[in-house]
Order: structure tokens, then sequence, then C-alpha cells
């Protein structure tokens, strides 16, 4: 870790942010973001010396002074392109702030609350102080307690016991064109009570040009026992936002959570997902799809913790990266020893459509019980030669055919979202998105080249 | 005009001369056998009739119903009516069968002015020509040849080609690794195509296929040359005294 840069910036920005903060009365959530504040300066943020930062850097991030992102009215009409149809509730952002005329909570079902994590304190402080900061890591990690810090306002979703919604809930977070670099630390909590289920959309995006942003979100969602629960996040700013994002799950008893994440755009992403399967019989499964062009950096960073026996977790990363992107796919698996008969697996299986592309994959296995099973496998490759050549022997355009083999490739971890509303929207962002990534024409010199480089073990 | 014109073509790959001038024409209803040992070039000549970019063509000319066939793309090819059959059909995971196929017929009728056929018009049409090739119709939902044996591989080459009805039919040793009843079938699929209007050549290493397509001539391929030409009688003649017969060279001499 390094010293803070700008730490009079960050200093002035705390006070700030604690005079207006919600909750400010509470002393619990004074002191959870006092401590949090203290761990960030102690740390600083993370460099690539660290293990777990080792092939991403974020000084492009450490050495910018950015502002609280600014109070923006936007009218419906400039989010209406934003939509989810068919949610079950939307909850809209706008800089960070919960925008409660472009959100839409009249059909919350019952038993269902949805609200922004700002009034939620307000008004029912005891619920939320039940959990959170009870999960994320501020410790571990300086982006969380940065986020922790700022704790400002998010999304605020419970289930009752034994509720099942069926449309997933939709939150939007929108950040607007700046004059300065500005940032945003949304926060949320999801809890779904015992035998609950639930699917909640993160997606964020950009409105009205390209200013650097830095949005640092954290997740806290709660899986109670036999609860089903699906966490979808979308990263589609555009290419000069930094966005880090941490997912946090507790899982109890034979729960059964997804989380699925797609990114797209962003400059400098970094995508956390830490789920604890803390309860016996537990499945989870950690699906994610990255599309990387131009000098995008991608990271995704697994910290699977199986810390009770019999629980199942899966995780199915694929990446494709064309032009100078940089991808990483990490992946720790962590068995306590309690946590005998643990099946894990993990693959990861990325595609490099130019030279300059590059991936960093890297499984990460500590076991510490004896029974187990972990499997872990990573493959790196260009379109396949053959592949190619078998559809245009048909008549299928090049550029078609190649457009093709790649959507079946991002397609292997869109088929596995289960929720019909979030996998179409997430569906026709890929394939637009794919439309336009330059790989898809033909490139001379990378096209008869076939590297195909396979990693398979069993550990 | 014939349908297919080689002259004088020779193929190197890497450097290695595979196919040393081989002359061939083909009319329209016409049915030619190529036969020859492994390694005698005829896989070669099926892929670069198919226009694989791995083969470098240093002389000789191919007219594809008088064009030019070495200036086309292997989709033009295709779309100009050219077919080839797989000797190894490619698996592609996440490419469904049905919807490939629709995909490749709408490309081919586009390119011929055609308009484009949608799932209810091409459904019923599929469904005849599954029946044709005694084929599972749930193997269709499935994903382009992925898990399929090595028999149902070969006869969804042949569903696509009784789909998309080209000219000019390449059979890149379709028979190989096929039991008798997926020989009699896929053979059954090939013979309901020949028309006055399509030609077929079928590559093969053993005469056994060509007692279920009877072919109108027969070429002995050798070392990337054609070293004899017949009519059906010449293949039995094969069958009997086997290829040291027409070669000037021991068999196996080249890889």
């Amino acid at each position: 870790m390094a010293a803070v840069a700008h730490i009079d910036s960050w200093l002035e920005n705390f006070t700030e942010a604690e005079k207006s903060a919600a909750g400010r009365s509470l002393p619990w959530l004074h002191r959870l973001r006092e401590d949090a504040f203290a761990r960030f300066c102690e740390t600083g943020f993370p460099t690539t010396k660290d293990e777990d930062w080792r092939f991403t850097n974020v000084s492009a991030i450490a050495r910018t002074a950015f502002r609280p992102a600014s109070a923006v009215r936007l009218a419906p009409g400039d989010t209406a392109a934003w939509r989810v149809d068919d949610a079950a509730a939307t909850l809209v952002f706008v800089n960070g702030r919960f925008s409660a005329e472009l959100s839409e909570l009249d059909f919350v079902p019952k038993g269902v609350t949805v609200a922004s994590l700002r009034g939620r304190i307000e008004s029912h402080p005891e619920e939320v102080e039940k959990h959170l900061g009870r999960y994320a890591d501020t410790q571990r990690d300086p982006f969380v307690a940065l986020n922790t810090a700022f704790i400002g306002d998010g999304a605020y979703v419970h289930v009752a016991r034994g509720v099942v919604v069926e449309a997933p809930i939709y939150l939007l977070y929108l950040s607007t064109k700046e004059e300065a670099a500005t940032m945003t630390h949304p926060r949320n909590l999801i809890v779904a009570d015992d035998e609950a289920q639930v699917a909640v959309i993160e997606d964020y995006a950009s409105v009205g040009g390209e200013s650097v942003v830095f949005s640092n979100a954290v997740t806290e969602l709660v899986a109670g026992e036999s609860t089903v629960a699906q966490h979808y996040l979308i990263e589609r700013e555009h290419l000069k936002a930094f966005n880090v994002s941490t997912l946090r799950i507790e899982q109890g008893r034979s729960a059964n959570v997804a989380s699925h994440s797609v990114l797209l755009g962003g400059g400098l992403v970094r995508n956390n997902v830490h789920p604890v399967l803390a309860g016996e019989g537990g499945e989870c499964l950690i699906n994610g799809l990255f599309l990387g062009t131009g000098s995008q950096h991608l990271d995704n960073y697994m910290h699977v913790e199986h810390a009770a026996p019999h629980c199942g977790s899966r995780q199915f990363y694929n990446g494709i990266l064309d032009g100078q992107a940089h991808g990483v796919f990490h992946g720790r698996i962590v068995v306590h020893k309690i946590a005998q008969k643990t099946d894990a697996k993990q693959t990861n299986r990325n595609l490099l459509l130019s030279d300059d592309a590059q991936i960093d994959t890297k499984p990460q296995l500590e076991i510490y019980a004896d029974d187990v099973k972990c499997t872990h496998g990573a493959t790196i490759g260009q379109i396949e030669e053959n592949a190619l050549f078998y559809l245009q022997s048909r008549g299928i355009s090049e550029m078609e055919a190649r457009k093709l083999l790649l959507m079946a490739f991002a397609d292997e971890c869109v088929e596995r979202m289960q929720s019909d509303v979030a996998r179409g929207h997430i569906e026709r962002l890929v394939n637009e998105h794919l439309l336009f990534t330059e790989g898809i024409a033909p490139q001379s010199g990378t096209l008869g080249r076939v590297v195909e480089r396979k990693l398979e073990e069993v550990g | 005009m014939s349908l297919l014109e080689i002259r004088n073509l020779h193929v190197s790959v890497g450097g290695n001369e595979i196919l040393k001038g081989i002359d061939l024409t083909v009319n329209a209803g016409e049915v030619h056998s190529i036969m020859g040992p492994n390694g005698s070039g005829k896989s070669t000549l099926a892929q670069v009739l198919a226009r694989r970019d791995a083969y470098q063509v240093t002389e000789g000319s191919i007219l594809f119903e008088g064009k030019n066939l070495l200036e086309m793309k292997p989709e033009e090819a295709a779309c100009e009516g050219l077919f080839l059959a797989f000797q190894y059909p490619v698996e592609i995971p996440g490419i469904g069968n049905t919807y490939f196929l629709r995909s490749a017929l709408n490309a081919q009728r586009k390119h011929r002015g055609q308009d484009e056929m949608d799932a209810m018009d091409f459904l019923p049409m599929f469904r005849e020509k599954l029946k044709l090739l005694e084929m599972d119709d749930k193997l269709m939902n499935r994903s382009l040849n992925e898990g399929f044996s090595g028999g149902e591989k070969k006869r969804n080459e042949i569903l696509q080609m009784a789909v998309l009805e080209p000219k000019l039919a390449i059979l890149d040793e379709t028979d190989s690794g096929l039991d008798i009843d997926a020989l009699r079938i896929v053979a059954q699929g090939v013979n309901s195509l020949r028309s006055p209007e399509r030609a077929m050549v079928v590559v093969t290493h053993y005469q056994r296929l060509l007692n279920y397509i009877v072919p109108d001539f027969v070429h002995v391929l050798v070392d990337g040359r054609i070293v004899r030409s017949g009519g059906k009688e010449l293949a039995l003649e094969l069958e009997e005294k086997g290829y040291s017969w027409t070669e000037h060279e021991p068999v196996g001499a080249r890889a």
C-alpha cells in the first residue's frame, strides 16, 4: 500500500460528507465511517506490489483529486433509454443521489421493501444497523474502507421470509459529465430472509458525455436459509470511468445464490465478488462475461469462501479482449477447515482477438479441509480458424461468422442467467456491444494463427 | 460450358507441393469419384475447391461456371453453388444447428437476389430433409455438431447439402468411419440429390461407397497427379488389384 496522495483533499471530502451524511446522529454509523476512513488513511490505495492487485494498477485513481459528484436533475425523458421493462421496482441514482421522480416504486410486491439506503437509515436505523458494514471487509480492501467512510446513498432491499419476487429489482446508477473529476460511493444493502426469492440488477451507465468519474460501489447481499437470490452487475460506463465494485454475499444454510457480472464499459474496472458460504448445503454460482477493447482494463477478482460443510460453488468467467485491452481473472477459493465435502469448480475461458490484447488468469486455492473437491481450469485462445472456415464454407460471410462465434462464446455466460428479464436486457446489451467490437472485422495476421494454451489442474 | 474446369493445378502447403498438375472437367449431371491412397492429395483438392486459404495455388486455374474460383472467398464459392461435405465436420458450441442452417441458406439466397426464408417457410422444408436423412429433430436443437457421433456428423453434412441444394457437391471421405446402415442412409441422401443440373465429386479411399453412389467417372489420384481415369469399372479393378497397380512409385511413398 502507498501513502495517500491528496490526503488533504480526502480529509476535506470526508469532513464535508460527514456534515450532511445520513444518520449522522447515529453513534454506530458515525463510528463505522470514522473507523473506515482511519483504515483507508492507514493503508492508502493498493499498488501492484499487493498480491491482490498484482495485475491492476490503480495509480490513476490514487493520483486524482476527486470531488463529490454534483447534484443534477435529469428529466424522465433523459433516462427513458435506460429502463428495463417488467422490473418489480426501479431505483435510479444520478451522481450517487437517489432520484425519487425517476424511480418507480408503485408496484413493489407485498413483503418487499425497496428504498434508498439514505431514506431507510433515517426512517428505520435499527433495521439497517443489523447488517450494514457487518460483511464487507474494510480491513482487507482499501476501496471497501473508502466506500464505508463515505456511506451516503444506495439501494435498500428487504424481502420478508417466504416472499417470492418474480421480476428483478432494477437499480440504475447514472453518472453525468462534469468539469472536474468526480466520485460516488454507492452502498447497497440487500437482505432476503429465509425461504425468500429475489433478483437484483445493478446497472452502471453514463449520460451526457465523458468526464473522469470514479464509482466505488459496495453491495452487501444477505441470503437467509433456503433463500434463492440472484445478483446482476452491469458495467457500461464510458471509457473515462473508473469503476470499482465489491459484492459481498453472506449465504445461510441451503441458500442458493448467483452472481452474474457483465463488464462492457469503463476504462479501469475492478469487479470484486466475495461470497461466503456460511451455512451447510449452500450453492453459489459465480458467472461473468467481460468484453474489452481499446485500452480498457477489466479485472475480475473472485474470492469464494467455503465456511461450512457440503457447499458447492461454480465459477464461470468468459473474456473477449481486443485492441490493447487487458483482462484479469483472479479466482481465489478458500476452503476452511470445517468445510468438508466442499465441491468448488472454476473455469475461465478467454478469446484474444488482437496481438496486443492481454489476459492474466490466476487460480488461487487455499484448502484447509481434507475431504474436498476443487477443480480449476483456464483457456486462452483465438477465434478458431476451423470453425470460421466451416461457417464460411456454407455461405456465411467472414464478418458474420466471426460475430456468430463471438456471440456463441458470450452466450455461454448469458445463458446461465436465470431471470428472463435480466437475461433479455443483458443479451441486448451484449449483442449491441459485439456489433461494434473492432475484432469482428477481418484482421490479417491473427487469423491463420491459432494459439491455444490450456491449463487444467485438479487439486 | 463445363460446371468445373481444373487446369494444370499445382498446390503447395508450407512449401511442400501436394498437387502437381491436376486436370479435371466436371459437367452438370455427372458424378465423379476421386480415389487414391492416403496422402495422395485428395483432401487438399477438396479444400482448395472450397477455398481454404491455408493452401497456395502456385500454378494453374479453376473455373466454376466460367468464373475464376481462385478469386473467390469460401462464402462466395458457397453462394455460387459449391458445397464441401467435410471429412471432419467442426463442432461449434453455442451455435444452434437449425439457426446456423437457416442463416447459411439465407446468406446464399440473399446473394442470389432471392427473399430470405422465415422460420415458417423454412421449417416444413427442413423437416422433409431430416426425414430423408433419418435424423432425430432433437439433434437440431443442439449446438452445431456438438456431441454428435461420427455417423451423425456425416449425416448432418448431407443434410446441409440437401437444404442448400448446391450445383456442385464435393464429398470428402464422407464414407469413412460409417457403419453399413449409416452408409446406406448417407448414400440414399446423396442419390436423392442427383439431378441433371447437379454434379458431384466423391472423394474416397475405398470402393465401398461407390456400390451405393455409382459414379459416371472414376479418377485415380496418386502423389498429386491423376494417373488414371475411366468409368465405374475402374473402381472395381482398383479394389481387386490395389493402388500399387496404378502407381509408378510404391504405395505410401509420400505422406
